[in-house]
């Protein structure tokens, strides 16, 4: 198990310094960053003076080096537009973006898995056919558009909700939280089921799939002829075998709402590290880009190690033969 | 005599498709008593373990029991509504399926499935429960049983397995065991083990069984009585002995020269021409004509009744001497 675990973190290394690479490069293709910070009548001396005491004339394998231990330990410069550590700017919207996709998350599972078992269960009952439906406008209906008919629906027309921002925040630390405010949670309710729409009905229809199967399985009838309740067999026997596959999606997608709060936190003024990096795309600010390109690696990363814990700690099987492999 | 345990009376299961409704099983009869191991032989798709399903009540639509009834120690289960239905499952009648590798939850350890399946039936504490467990597993003969129920079933071996099945089924201290085909997905060596422990534990505890399987040497082994079904219906049925030494039917006599021996005679085997109809093609008359030698005229008309003889009953028309009385 541990060796497992040790395997799967020195893997989650390598892939971190293949993005490494990635970021790193994006600062070479975008020309020289002297240029940038310096002005039109700077002199080539003084040019070749900042050049040194940024490092810039090092060969490339001492500054890729230099970038990684940087990384490492979260240092990724200074904004081109800020003028403030990348570190700091993005450390400032992280809570908010954070708390967007664990709303975003929490809905898309909870929504989903009680869709799909509903809908796996009582297949022909008209409430199922909604929900199918409902998922069809969920998979196909772009994020933005959602986002953009909500706003018009219950900010514009109803006025229910506000139309952007975060509300009033909790400063706890160096974490700021809308969870503890009324305008905070108000706000954040449309952002969430903006973002979370997609993976709620890709959740709904996997757990749908799913339960449909293991509904068929030996295991679920031999369950029926020891008499056991159908809450017992249903939730659970039936959806506890549905859940690997579901940790599995949830877990990665989880990645993805991070990446996608990029489209919500534009629609919704969203205040996170979305916004920034949309703000930064259009500056320009390859330190931002670099910075906020690591950021969701990391992310992808720490979530795909978690999710292959966790597998071990749903399915017993899988146990063994981690321990076997070794 | 005392009331049979089972007692299935003019059974009838159809199945709506597309083409129509299919009758999977036509008019079968029979009675198990308290201790007594029924054997229920035939091909597949004779309707051996649908009749077994019906009689749990675990047939999945499209099929339905149409016809007939299903007696448990007199009391009539095929009409029961589904919850008190369920309450007998488990607790007054236990089933084991044909493989135990997918039988098993595979996500909880062996001992929580029988705990759940205990205090589902039984009034019992945790601690109790788990206790009655510890003792089922050891009364299936599975060694250290304080350590194998904290085991998932992966950790168990096929014959193992399939133990730890029939603890599921018996822990409820059922009157009846249905077991289909328990031996069919296993080792040799580890069958004749299943079948000695479910003889063992029907003789103990009074149970009876119901035993199908399209084995015949399981049957000899381990059946008071016999039936011998054939296209939804009851071809003969009777004490082992008798079916397996002299069987009436044309078909059962098919069967039982279809065994081979081991006293060594260089006998062929006997084989039945042809194959089971389709349920959609039962032919007219007994179902068994076209693949039957000693057919005539009536046995394309005329569909036979069980009629008794000796201590057997068939159901052929070759031994109805009187076709006057039988009319009826």
């Amino acid at each position: 198990m541990l060796a497992f675990t040790l395997r799967r973190a020195i893997q989650a290394i390598g892939v971190m310094i293949a993005v490494g690479i990635i970021a790193f490069s994006m600062f070479r293709f975008a020309g020289d960053p002297v240029n940038q910070m310096v002005g039109m009548d700077t002199s080539g001396a003084e040019r070749a003076a900042i050049r040194k005491s940024l490092g810039l004339d090092d060969p490339v394998i001492v500054q890729f080096g230099r970038y990684i231990g940087n990384a490492a330990q979260f240092k990724f410069g200074v904004s081109y537009q800020f003028r403030l550590p990348v570190t700091n700017l993005l450390v400032e919207r992280m809570p908010a973006t954070l708390e967007l996709a664990i709303c975003a998350t929490i809905f898309a599972m909870v929504s989903g898995i009680l869709m799909g078992v509903y809908s796996a269960l009582r297949r022909d009952s008209w409430l199922a056919h909604i929900f199918q439906a409902v998922s069809l406008i969920g998979i196909s209906l772009p994020t933005f558009l959602i986002g953009v008919l909500m706003i018009y629906l219950f900010s514009v027309t109803l006025g229910w909700l506000p139309s952007f921002g975060r509300g009033d925040v909790v400063h706890i630390g160096w974490w700021t939280t809308g969870l503890l405010t009324l305008s905070g949670l108000k706000a954040l309710i449309m952002p969430s089921i903006t973002l979370g729409l997609f993976q709620m009905t890709l959740i709904m229809r996997l757990v749908r799939a799913e339960m449909l199967e293991v509904m068929r399985t030996d295991y679920i009838r031999f369950a029926r002829a020891r008499g056991l309740t159908t809450r017992a067999i249903h939730f659970g026997h039936a959806l506890r075998n549905t859940m690997v596959p579901v940790i599995t999606v949830a877990g990665l997608q989880f990645g993805s709402v991070i990446a996608f709060a990029i489209i919500t936190e534009t629609v919704f003024q969203w205040p996170g590290m979305g916004l920034l990096f949309v703000q930064a795309v259009q500056n320009v600010d390859i330190p931002i880009m670099a910075a906020y390109l690591m950021m969701v690696s990391l992310i992808f990363v720490t979530i795909n190690l978690v999710v292959d814990i966790l597998y071990t700690i749903v399915d017993p099987r899988l146990r063994s033969t981690v321990s076997r492999a070794h | 005599m005392t009331e049979p345990v089972l007692s299935v009376r003019n059974l009838q299961v159809e199945f709506a498709s597309r083409r129509g409704t299919l009758r999977a099983i036509d008019g079968v009869s029979f009675d198990i008593a308290k201790g007594e191991v029924l054997g229920v032989v035939g091909e597949s798709g004779a309707g051996k373990s649908v009749t077994g399903l019906s009689v749990i009540g675990l047939i999945d639509p499209p099929g339905r029991i149409s016809g007939g009834e299903i007696r448990l120690s007199g009391l009539r289960i095929d009409n029961l509504p589904p919850e008190e239905m369920r309450r007998v499952r488990g607790k007054r009648i236990g089933m084991i399926f044909q493989d135990p590798l997918t039988s098993l939850n595979p996500l909880y350890k062996v001992g929580d499935q029988i705990i759940e399946t205990i205090r589902t039936h039984l009034n019992l504490s945790e601690t109790a429960a788990r206790r009655r467990a510890i003792d089922l597993l050891a009364e299936v003969g599975i060694p250290a049983p304080d350590k194998r129920i904290d085991g998932y079933p992966h950790e168990f071996s096929g014959g193992m397995r399939q133990r730890v099945v029939i603890a599921l089924a018996i822990c409820a201290e059922p009157e009846l065991i249905i077991a289909d085909e328990p031996t069919t997905a296993l080792d040799v060596s580890v069958q004749a083990q299943i079948i000695s422990l479910i003889k063992r534990l029907g003789r103990d505890h009074g149970t009876a069984v119901m035993l199908v399987t399209h084995d015949m040497g399981v049957i000899a082994e381990t059946s008071d009585r016999v039936a011998v079904m054939y296209a939804g219906r009851v071809a003969e049925i009777g004490p082992v002995q008798d079916v397996v030494r002299n069987p009436l039917h044309p078909y059962a006599k098919g069967l039982m020269g279809a065994i081979p021996t081991l006293a060594g005679e260089d006998k062929r085997l006997v084989q039945i021409p042809g194959s089971m109809p389709r349920l959609s093609a039962i032919p007219r008359g007994c179902s068994f004509n076209p693949r039957c030698g000693s057919a005539f005229d009536r046995c394309r008309v005329d569909r036979p009744e069980p009629l008794p003889r000796g201590t057997q009953s068939v159901a052929c028309h070759l031994y109805d001497t009187a076709p006057a009385e039988s009319a009826a």
